[in-house]
C-alpha cells in the first residue's frame, strides 16, 4: 500500500490527510514535533486570555485519528533523503515514504537585532511560544511591561492578549500607521484609535535598535532606533511577520526560494514531494495573490487540492476570490476581493464610516467599467457568498450597493446602515441608487 | 471599582450566610389549637396519631425544625403502619409525610423571624441583591469597552469547575433537596416572603411561592449581568428581556393573581410535556370544576402544545420557546450564563443526549396515555401498573431529580443546560420539529471559519458548532436552542442565526467558498 507521509500537523497537512483518506485507502502518517494532535494556531491567543483551554483548540477529538486510520508520529525531521525517500529524525529513527507532503508552516522573522535570542524574547507562533509566555508574562507582577515589535496581525493579537492580563504594553510599529501596507489610511487610522483607546502605548514609525540584557541573560529593556529611547520591560514579543519554515532542507536537493518552490500542482522539483500551506512558494504568483500566502484558508485549500493530485486526479491549485478576516481588539474585519492600501490608476474608492468610529466600509471599484473589485468591512459582518457571487459575475458597484441589504451578516436585530451608506454614495457620486429590500431568493439563490 | 466589587461580594456573602443560617434559628411549638385545626382541615380520624401528637409534641418547644419534623413524621408513620396492618383504611393519613409536616411547622414556628419578616427579608434578599448588583455593575468599567470579554473564564475557580464551582454545586443541590424533599425544614425562608405572598395571592407563602419569588429575583439580578456583558449585542438584550418578562409575568404574577380570585394556579406559557402533570386527573378535575376559565385553560394547554408550539418552531426554530420564553431556559440563560462553557462537546455526550432526551419524551407520553386511559375508563391502572405509581416515579425521577437537582444544581459542573439538553421532553419534541421542518438554521459564512473553537466552547448545548462551520456547513441541530452565543463569540463573523427558506437549509457537503469551483464539485462528488 502506498505510504503518504506528511510533515506538519497544521491546517494544511491535516486537511490533506483528511481528504486523502476520503478518496483512498492509502497509508497516511502525519509527523509533527509541536503537539500530539492538530490544534488551531489561530486560537492560541484565546488560551492565554482564558477564553478556552488548549484542548478546545483541537478541532477533532483524540479518537478521530485512529478511527480514520491516520497515523500520528511525534518527532522532529532533521533531514530528507530524497534519493531513498527516507526521513531522518533527530532521535535517530527513520521513516520511508512513497509520497511526501511538506507542510512545515512558518517561523517568526528575526532580523538580526542585537539581543533577539535573550530570555524573555520570543515570537508568537507555536504551542511552545504560548508556554513560554506563561513563564515570562504570566501577570503584571512578573512582567511589569511588555514591548511588542512589529505591527501586523499577530502583533496586535499579542497586544490584546497581554492587555487582557493588565500588563502594560508598548507597541513598536515600523510603519507610519498600523498595518498600512495592507490597509488604506482611513481603516489604518481607525485601528490606531482602537489600539490607543485600549490603553496600549502605540509607537508609530518606530524601529527596534537592540534589546538589552540584564546580568542573567534576560531581556531588561529595548532601545528605539529613531529616538534612542530606552524602554524597560520584562518581555519582548517579536511579531515582524513570518517566513516559510524551510530549515528541514538544509542538506537536500529540494529547490527553495524563500519557501519550497512549487508549481501550480503544488509539486516541488522532486517528483514524489509536494509542499503546501505557509511553507510553499508559488513559482509564479497567481493573479493578484502573493507567491507565499501565510493564511489559514490558503493552507486549507492547498490541502484539498494536493489530496486530489495524490489520489490520481492531478489538478491545479486554483484559489477563488480573495477573502480574509481578523479582529482588532473589539473591531471585526472582513475583506472580499481586493482593496489595496493605495488605489491603482483605474480604481475609485468609496468610504463610509460610522460616527462611533468603530465601523466602516471601504469599496474599491473600476472607475471606467464600474466593476466591483473589493470591500473592506469593519464592525459590520458581511456575507461571503454574496461577494463571491458578485465577483464571479463581475457586477458593478451600483449593483452591490443596490443589493447591500442581502450582504449584511450581523446578528438579527442589529442596527442596519445600508440606507446611510447608499445615501452617502449617491451624494458623492451624483447617482440615484435605490436600496432593494432584502431577498431570501437572491441570498440563497433558490429558484 | 474593584473595591466596590469586593464590598458587593462581601455583602452578598453575608446575605447568603444569614439566609442559610435561618434554617437553624427560631422556635417551634404546636399549640392545641393548631392541632385541632389540622385535625379538622384534614379530616384526620387516626386517634393513634392524635394521641401521640398530644403526648409527644403538643405544648413542647422545639429549637430546630429537624427534630420537630421527625417527631411528627414518626408519629404519623407509626400510626399509619398500625392502621394499615389492621386494614383501617379510612384512618390512614395519605398525605406525603414531609408536606404534611410542612403545614404544621408553618403554623407552629415563632420567634424572631416570624416577628420581623421584613427585617429578615432585607438582611437576606436585600443584602444579596444589593451585594450582587455592586459586584455586577462595575463590570461596565472593569471589563473594558463593549465586546466579548471572556477573559480569564478558564482561570477562575468559579467557572472552571474549581473549588468555588464545587461549593456552589453543593449549595444548589442542597437547596433543591430541601425544597423538593424536606420543605418542613425551610419554613423560616417562607416566612420572609409571606408579606409579598399575602399581597399577591392573599395566602401565606408556600415553599413553591418562595421558590418562584427567588427564581424571579435571581433571574432579574443575573439579567442585569447579561445586559452589561452583551450590551453590544441587541439579540442578547432582547432575548434576555423576553425571558425575564415571561418569567415574572407569566410564571409568577398571573398564577398568583389567579389564585387570589380563587382560580387554579396556571402558567400560561408552560407547555405540555414540560408541564407533565397537565393531564393528571387532579388537574383535569380542577380545571373542569373552575368554570369558563378552567375550560379555556384546558383548551389553551392543548392548542399550545399541538398547534402553537410546532408552528412557531417552523417559523423561528425552537429558540422562540427555549431561549425567549421558557422559565428553565430563562434561568439557564441568566444564572447559568457563567457556566455555559462547561457543557460536554464529545460525540459520546451527543449519543447519550439523544437516548436520554427522547427516552424521557417516550416516558412522558406513555405516562400521559395511561393517565388519560385511566381517567376516561375509570381504571386504576393499565397492564397491572397503577397510573399513580408511574406518575410518582416520573415526578420523583424526572420532575424533581432531573429537572431540579441535576438540571440546576449541576450548573457549575456540567454547564447550564443539562436539563434542557438531556432531559426536557418538550425540548425533544421541539427538536424533532426543528430538525425536520423548520425555517431556522445557523448559516455559516462561506469559508471564513478559522477553526478557533470559541463557538463550540461556549455552546451551552454542547454542539460542536465548529465541526460544521469549518466545513462551510450550516448548523441544523435538533438541540440548538438558538441562544446566539456561538455567533456572538465568533471572532470572524462566521455564524448567523436566521429564518429563511427551507430549501438549501441543510447543506451537508463541504462547500468552502474561496476555493476553486471545479475542485469543490470534485470534493463534493466524493
Ligand atoms: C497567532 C497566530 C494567529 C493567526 N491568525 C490567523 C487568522 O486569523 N487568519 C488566518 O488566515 N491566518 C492566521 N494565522 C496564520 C495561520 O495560522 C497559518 O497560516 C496556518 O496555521 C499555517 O498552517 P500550516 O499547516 O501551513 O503550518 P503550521 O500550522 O505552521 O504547521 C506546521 C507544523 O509543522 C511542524 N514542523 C515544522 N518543521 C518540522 C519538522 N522538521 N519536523 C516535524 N515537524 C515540523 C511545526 O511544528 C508545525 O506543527 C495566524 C497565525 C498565528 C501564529
Ligand atoms: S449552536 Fe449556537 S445558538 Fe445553538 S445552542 Fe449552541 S451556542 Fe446557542
Ligand atoms: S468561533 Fe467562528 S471562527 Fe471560531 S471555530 Fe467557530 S465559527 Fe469558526
Amino acid at each position: 500500500m502506498e505510504h503518504i507521509v506528511i510533515i506538519g500537523n497544521g491546517i494544511s497537512g491535516v486537511t490533506a490527510a483528511r481528504h486523502i483518506r476520503k478518496l483512498s485507502a492509502k497509508k497516511i502518517t502525519i509527523v509533527s514535533a509541536e503537539s500530539d494532535y492538530f490544534f488551531s494556531r489561530t486560537a492560541l491567543m484565546y488560551v492565554y486570555m482564558g477564553h478556552m483551554k488548549f484542548e478546545h483548540t483541537q478541532p477533532y477529538e483524540n479518537w478521530f485519528w485512529k478511527k480514520n486510520r491516520i497515523d500520528l508520529k511525534k518527532g522532529y525531521v532533521e533531514n530528507i533523503d530524497t534519493e531513498n525517500s527516507t526521513l531522518h529524525f533527530t532521535e535517530g529513527d527513520l521513516l520511508t515514504y512513497d509520497k511526501l507532503i511538506i507542510a512545515t508552516g512558518s517561523k517568526p522573522n528575526k532580523f538580526g537585532w542585537p539581543g533577539q535570542d535573550l530570555e524573555g524574547v520570543q515570537g508568537l507562533y507555536s504551542k511552545q511560544d504560548l508556554e513560554n509566555l506563561e513563564v515570562y508574562a504570566p501577570n503584571n507582577k512578573v512582567c511589569k511591561r511588555a514591548v511588542i515589535v512589529g505591527g501586523g496581525l499577530i502583533g496586535i493579537e499579542l497586544a490584546e492578549m497581554l492587555h487582557s492580563r493588565n500588563i502594560p504594553v508598548t507597541f513598536l510599529v515600523r510603519e507610519s500607521s498600523f498595518w498600512n501596507g495592507v490597509l488604506p489610511n482611513k481603516e489604518s487610522e481607525l485601528i490606531n484609535r482602537e489600539i490607543l483607546s485600549n490603553g496600549i502605548d502605540l509607537r508609530l514609525s518606530s524601529n527596534l535598535k537592540e534589546i538589552k540584557s540584564d546580568e542573567n541573560g534576560k531581556a531588561k529593556s529595548v532601545i528605539i532606533e529613531e529616538t534612542g529611547e530606552e524602554i524597560f520591560c520584562d518581555f519582548v514579543g517579536l511579531t515582524a511577520g513570518v517566513s516559510p519554515n524551510i530549515d528541514i532542507v538544509k542538506n537536500s536537493n529540494i529547490e527553495t526560494g524563500k519557501g519550497f518552490k512549487v508549481n501550480r500542482y503544488l509539486e516541488t522539483n522532486i517528483s514524489n514531494i509536494y509542499a503546501i500551506g505557509d511553507c510553499a512558494e508559488q513559482q509564479e504568483a497567481i493573479g493578484n495573490r502573493r507567491p507565499i500566502e501565510a493564511v489559514w484558508y490558503t493552507g486549507r485549500m492547498m490541502g484539498e487540492t494536493v489530496a486530489q493530485t495524490i489520489c490520481g486526479n492531478r489538478v491545479e491549485y486554483k484559489p477563488g476570490h480573495w477573502f480574509n478576516s481578523a479582529k482588532f481588539f473589539d473591531i471585526e474585519y472582513q475583506t472580499y476581493g481586493w482593496v489595496w492600501a493605495q488605489p491603482k490608476d483605474n480604481e475609485a474608492r468609496f468610504y463610509w464610516e460610522h460616527e462611533s468610529s468603530k465601523k466602516c466600509i471601504h469599496i474599491n471599484y473600476d472607475k471606467n467599467t464600474r466593476e466591483f473589485i473589493g470591500i473592506n468591512t469593519f464592525g459590520i459582518r458581511m456575507r461571503h457568498e454574496f461577494f463571491d457571487k458578485i465577483l464571479s459575475e463581475k457586477q458593478t458597484v451600483e449593483h452591490v450597493l443596490e443589493h447591500l441589504t442581502n450582504a449584511n451578516f450581523d446578528p438579527e436585530f442589529y442596527k442596519l446602515y445600508e440606507k446611510e451608506i447608499v445615501a452617502k454614495f449617491n451624494a458623492e457620486n451624483n447617482t440615484n441608487i435605490q436600496l432593494k429590500k432584502k431577498s431570501w431568493k437572491r441570498i440563497f439563490q433558490v429558484n | 471599582m474593584k473595591h466596590i466589587q469586593n464590598i458587593g461580594l462581601g455583602l452578598f456573602l453575608v446575605g447568603l450566610s444569614i439566609f442559610t443560617s435561618l434554617i437553624f434559628i427560631g422556635k417551634y411549638e404546636v399549640t392545641p389549637e393548631v392541632l385541632e385545626n389540622i385535625i379538622n382541615n384534614k379530616g384526620i380520624k387516626s386517634e393513634l396519631f392524635i394521641n401521640s401528637m398530644k403526648s409527644n409534641v403538643v405544648g413542647k418547644e422545639f429549637s430546630n425544625p429537624f427534630t420537630f419534623s421527625s417527631s411528627m413524621i414518626s408519629a404519623l408513620e407509626t400510626a399509619n403502619e398500625s392502621h394499615k396492618q389492621n386494614s383501617e383504611w379510612d384512618k390512614v393519613i395519605w398525605d406525603k409525610p414531609h408536606s404534611f409536616a410542612y403545614e404544621i411547622v408553618k403554623q407552629s414556628g415563632n420567634g424572631i423571624i416570624k416577628e420581623n419578616k421584613w427585617l429578615f427579608w432585607w438582611l437576606t434578599f436585600g443584602l444579596g441583591i444589593l451585594g450582587a448588583l455592586m459586584y455586577i455593575i462595575p463590570a461596565v468599567i472593569v471589563k473594558g469597552p463593549p465586546g466579548i470579554k471572556n477573559n480569564g473564564i478558564w482561570f477562575n475557580a468559579a467557572t472552571n469547575r474549581g473549588w468555588v464551582g464545587w461549593l456552589v454545586f453543593i449549595f444548589l443541590v442542597g437547596f433543591y433537596l430541601l425544597l423538593y424533599f424536606r420543605p418542613s425544614y425551610i419554613v423560616n425562608w417562607t416566612y420572609i416572603v409571606d408579606p409579598i405572598s399575602e399581597n399577591l395571592s392573599g395566602n401565606l407563602a408556600s415553599q413553591w411561592f418562595l421558590y418562584g419569588f427567588l427564581y424571579c429575583v435571581v433571574m432579574t439580578v443575573m439579567a442585569v449581568r447579561m445586559y452589561i456583558k452583551y450590551r453590544h449585542n441587541k439579540y442578547q438584550i432582547l432575548r434576555t428581556t423576553s425571558v425575564l418578562f415571561f418569567q415574572i409575568v407569566f410564571a409568577f404574577l398571573i398564577p398568583e393573581i389567579l389564585v387570589r380570585f380563587e382560580k387554579p394556579w396556571y402558567d400560561f406559557k408552560n407547555a405540555f410535556p414540560l408541564d407533565y402533570d397537565f393531564f393528571f386527573s387532579w388537574n383535569l378535575d380542577q380545571l373542569i370544576a373552575s368554570g369558563g376559565l378552567g375550560l379555556f385553560i384546558l383548551i389553551w394547554g392543548i392548542v399550545l402544545t399541538v398547534v402553537i408550539v410546532p408552528v412557531m418552531v417552523y417559523f423561528f426554530g425552537k429558540r422562540w420557546y427555549c431561549s425567549w420564553v421558557c422559565g428553565c431556559g430563562g434561568l439557564a440563560e441568566t444564572l447559568g450564563d457563567p457556566y455555559r462553557q462547561l457543557s460536554d462537546k464529545s460525540l459520546k455526550a451527543w449519543k447519550l443526549e439523544r437516548w436520554l432526551v427522547h427516552g424521557v419524551l417516550v416516558f412522558v407520553l406513555m405516562m400521559t396515555g395511561f393517565t388519560l386511559y385511566a381517567y376516561f375508563s375509570g381504571a386504576e391502572g393499565v397492564l397491572g401498573i397503577k397510573t399513580q405509581t408511574i406518575q410518582d416515579i416520573y415526578g420523583f425521577l424526572i420532575g424533581s431529580i432531573f429537572a431540579g437537582v441535576i438540571g440546576t444544581g449541576f450548573y457549575p459542573i456540567f454547564g447550564n443546560r443539562v436539563w434542557c439538553r438531556f432531559g426536557c421532553p418538550l425540548a425533544a419534541y421541539l427538536g424533532v420539529v426543528q430538525r425536520f421542518k423548520s425555517r431556522f438554521r445557523i448559516t455559516t459564512n462561506g469559508g471564513q471559519c478559522i477553526s478557533c473553537g470559541n463557538c463550540s466552547t461556549y455552546c451551552e448545548q454542547g454542539i460542536d458548532v465548529r465541526a460544521y462551520a469549518q466545513k462551510g456547513e450550516n448548523i441544523v441541530r435538533s438541540s440548538c436552542v438558538g441562544c446566539g452565543i456561538c455567533s456572538a463569540v465568533c471572532p470572524r463573523g462566521v455564524l448567523k442565526l436566521e429564518n429563511g427558506p427551507e430549501k438549501g437549509r441543510i447543506n451537508p457537503t463541504e462547500i468552502l467558498l474561496g476555493n476553486d469551483v471545479d475542485l469543490m464539485d470534485l470534493v463534493n462528488q466524493k
